[in-house]
């Protein structure tokens, strides 16, 4: 019944909270909330809310990239944040929400890794992203990628003592580019839309998630959800994105 | 992808020797697993995927049985000597997120609200990788749903298309994969034209993208025929 009543809603043009079908809920971002992080922010969208956390240290890089900084990205779905969560190793929704999120930063080469490199073939830095869900209440890949985003804007590389990183005192800020941002586009029956909340997510089995640079290159696409899709609707999505994402990167900073 | 620079397009061709849009040699065989309900292999040039299909069958543990259809369950999995570098046996993060995708890319085609109580299984190994490794496995797995005889509204193909020098290119091999401008990982129902599958990275225009999909729709339809050709051959 309430499923009937929220697709009849969004024929008319609403979502259930009764905002428009591309309107997001408000978008609250706090930087630097985390003390002993090289970067961090949380984001609030509605009462989906996430932190993510930078961390940085030394590493090997890799073989195919000797001169280039390493990146990681994780997600953890915390029992505290959903009663659909569990603790656990990583599931699947998590690890592709880390990967999602790992792409749209990686792809867009927003973090310039080439100038992380402290000895070629032997020592790097590696940065780690690591998301963490407080709270969710649906589309918690955007809140996530933005946390992200704005936790690697904000992250200062620690000062180097010769093999010792002495955490707290840093010398600059990590080097980055682009602002990515990623907006993820749901479909339903014919309409499209955006920053479903967990209960509109229940009728929604179709998404794209689109990550885009400042440039409005579009740097990574995710399908997601268990109904197919025509290349008309991809395109469609992909466009509603690139257009909603010059929005969202003014919150960035 | 801020490696060394590798020029990978010499005279309008490909380091293998191939025009832009050609595939590899595909190779299409069914019934190759003897104990499974449906099995399929499938090559593309070097990249070897052998999938599995096992059931309907019952589901257990009970709790996670849904009354009112059947699920489909799917594995993608690496074999430790398929890379240059062993890969460490078992899922990583890489294969759980393909898993996923793969699952989602087989769903719309197959008719699971007749088996209520029931899983599909399908499992993936990747034998021999040379890039595109998950649209081959794709594409080997609707085979094996096929020779299962499990009850399908359309195939399901998949291939990839990346851009490398500028280029737009079909079916990426392993070199390609690693340096290229961008790829797409794509999975097409051919006779509905829907979408099942799509994975980018790197960096394109919104047109670029849109001629990338036009590309991938007539490939799908070219290794179609081959899929077709496969299926009627063996159970003529």
């Amino acid at each position: 019944m309430a499923e009937n009543y929220a697709l009849d809603l969004i024929e008319t043009g609403r979502k259930l909270d009764g905002r428009g079908l591309e309107e997001f809920r408000k978008i609250e971002i706090e930087p630097n909330i985390i003390k002993n992080a090289e970067g961090s922010a949380r984001v609030r969208i509605g009462k989906t809310e996430v932190i993510a956390g930078v961390k940085m240290g030394l590493g090997e890089p890799f073989s195919d990239t000797p001169n280039e900084g390493i990146l990681i990205v994780n997600a953890e779905f915390t029992p505290l944040a959903s009663p659909d969560f569990e603790s656990g190793p990583p599931g699947e929704n998590a690890i592709e929400l880390a990967r999602i999120v790992d792409r749209g930063i990686r792809e867009s080469k927003c973090i310039k890794l080439n100038e992380l490199c402290i000895e070629p073939e032997k020592k790097v830095w590696s940065i780690f992203i690591d998301i963490h869900i407080i709270n969710h209440d649906g589309n918690l890949i955007d809140a996530a990628a933005l946390a992200g985003s704005v936790a690697v804007l904000n992250a200062k590389i620690p000062k180097l003592d010769g093999e010792k990183i002495i955490r707290g005192e840093s010398e600059r800020q990590l080097p980055v580019q682009y602002k990515p941002v990623t907006v993820t586009v749901c479909k339903v029956m014919d309409k499209f839309l955006l920053d479903p909340t967990l209960e509109d997510e229940s009728i929604i089995e179709a998404k794209l998630s689109v990550a885009v640079r400042d440039d409005d290159k579009v740097c990574a696409l995710q399908k997601q959800g268990r109904e197919e899709m025509s290349i008309e609707d991809l395109e469609k999505m992909i466009g509603i994105a690139v257009e909603k994402s010059r929005e969202m990167r003014k919150l960035v900073g | 992808m801020g490696k060394q620079e590798i020029k990978l397009m010499v005279d309008g061709k490909r380091l293998d020797g191939r025009l832009p849009d050609q595939l590899r040699e595909i190779d299409m065989k069914v019934g190759v697993v003897d104990s499974a309900d449906g099995s399929a292999l499938v090559k593309f040039g070097n990249t070897v995927a052998i999938a599995a299909v096992r059931g309907p069958r019952e589901l257990y543990p009970r709790y996670l049985q849904e009354s009112d259809t059947g699920i489909l369950r799917c594995r993608y999995n690496m074999a430790p000597f398929s890379v240059t570098d062993r890969k460490s046996p078992g899922p990583d993060r890489r294969s759980v997120e393909i898993s996923k995708v793969m699952r989602l890319a087989l769903e719309p085609v197959i008719f699971l609200e007749e088996f209520p109580k029931a899983t599909i299984d399908v499992f993936v190994e990747i034998l021999q990788a040379d890039g595109s490794t998950r649209v081959t496995g794709i594409n080997a797995v609707s085979l094996a749903l096929a020779s299962a005889g499990i009850p399908m509204r359309d195939m399901v193909i998949a291939c990839s298309i990346g851009k490398i020098d500028d280029t737009l290119i079909v079916d990426l091999n392993g070199i390609e994969d690693n340096n290229s401008q961008a790829d797409i990982s794509f999975a097409f129902m051919p006779t509905k034209e829907k979408v099942t599958l799509l994975q980018m990275d790197g960096c394109l225009t919104q047109e670029e993208i849109k001629k990338l999909l036009e590309v991938a729709k007539n490939t799908c339809k070219k290794i179609y025929e081959i899929q077709k050709n496969t299926i009627k051959e063996k159970y003529r």
